[in-house]
């Protein structure tokens, strides 16, 4: 690292506040990514299909119009 | 292209970029950093200062990117209807929001040691903050409208009235006498920066752009994602209300 001078206070800031804002940002998207997988996962275990995957709510397992 | 239209077709082509978009992105940020802290030299009137451009510049250049692929896809959101448009857009816009800020803290830590004054309200400045409160606004319409197709067609609506903040932004050197120095880089005639700072700053540039992509790319199949999940929800809300019929 070469001598930042009198202003490597500065500079570092700069740089730090980056590196610091990039990694919320992505540690945000990894976190919102992996909660909707784990809820994404408990529809598909209670048997909620959609229906552009080829099934309507009919096709759920057990459970039909009753009237 | 037509093919990536269908989401589920994204997000597995999404699965296979992302992780070597993301080592690519890592590679090439370790280079920049590289050329700005131990190869590119200080300016002869800025000294070390100098070094802030590296990161204050792509923050500044993809905070108008990100911006302006907003506006892109809220055409294709309003026009086209395309179903990956409005996720497209939304998933810009913290990215871009947090770019923006970028841009503008460092910008600020330059100006301190170099203007002797961390802001002013001069008009590049001034049209970079009200890139980050429209970011802010699109960000919070979202958030206000539950129905995506809604809040799609309403945010398109802003993000393309909020486009004409992008020309402004990029010229208001050139239109107004401000304290922020003109251009630059991107200008007729060349770049005036010395060609010894230039290479840092392209691959610092070029790695920013990587991050954005890759960050995109992932919010993209989050976003995505998230519409299946409300999908699923509303199926298991008409599963609920027949069962009791």
């Amino acid at each position: 690292m070469p001598d930042l001078g009198p202003h490597a206070t500065f500079i570092l800031a700069a740089y730090g506040f980056t590196f610091a804002a990039v990694a919320a940002l992505a540690s945000f998207i990894v976190a919102d990514d992996r909660k909707l997988r784990r809820r994404l996962a408990d529809l598909e275990a209670k048997g909620i299909r959609r229906r552009s995957a080829g099934a309507g709510p009919a096709a759920k397992p057990g459970r039909g119009r009753k009237s | 292209m037509p093919s990536l239209a269908n989401p589920t077709r994204f997000l597995d082509l999404a699965g296979r970029l992302i992780p070597w978009l993301a080592a690519l992105t890592a590679t090439l940020l370790a280079w920049g950093l590289y050329l700005s802290f131990f190869v590119a030299p200080q300016d002869y009137q800025q000294g070390e200062t100098v070094r802030i451009m590296f990161v204050h510049v792509p923050a500044a250049w993809l905070a108008m990117f990100g911006y302006a692929l907003i506006a892109v896809a809220s055409l294709g959101t309003l026009i086209w209807r395309h179903p990956l448009a409005d996720v497209a857009a939304k998933a810009a816009a913290p990215i871009g929001a947090t770019f923006t800020l970028i841009a503008l803290v460092t910008g600020s830590l330059w100006g301190k040691p170099m203007w002797g004054t961390y802001w002013v309200w001069d008009a590049r400045l001034t049209s970079m903050l009200v890139l980050f409160l429209l970011y802010l606004g699109l960000i919070a319409l979202w958030q206000a409208i539950e129905e995506p197709g809604r809040a799609g067609r309403a945010a398109a609506i802003l993000g393309l009235v909020g486009a004409i903040n992008i020309p402004i932004i990029k010229f208001s050197v050139d239109w107004w006498n401000t304290l922020h120095q003109p251009a630059s880089i991107v200008r007729l005639g060349g770049p005036t920066i010395d060609p010894s700072m230039l290479g840092a700053l392209a691959v610092m540039a070029g790695a920013f752009t990587l991050l954005f992509v890759v960050l995109h790319l992932m919010a993209m199949r989050a976003e995505i994602l998230r519409r299946r999940v409300l999908a699923m929800q509303q199926m298991q809300v008409e599963h609920a209300a027949l069962d009791e019929t």
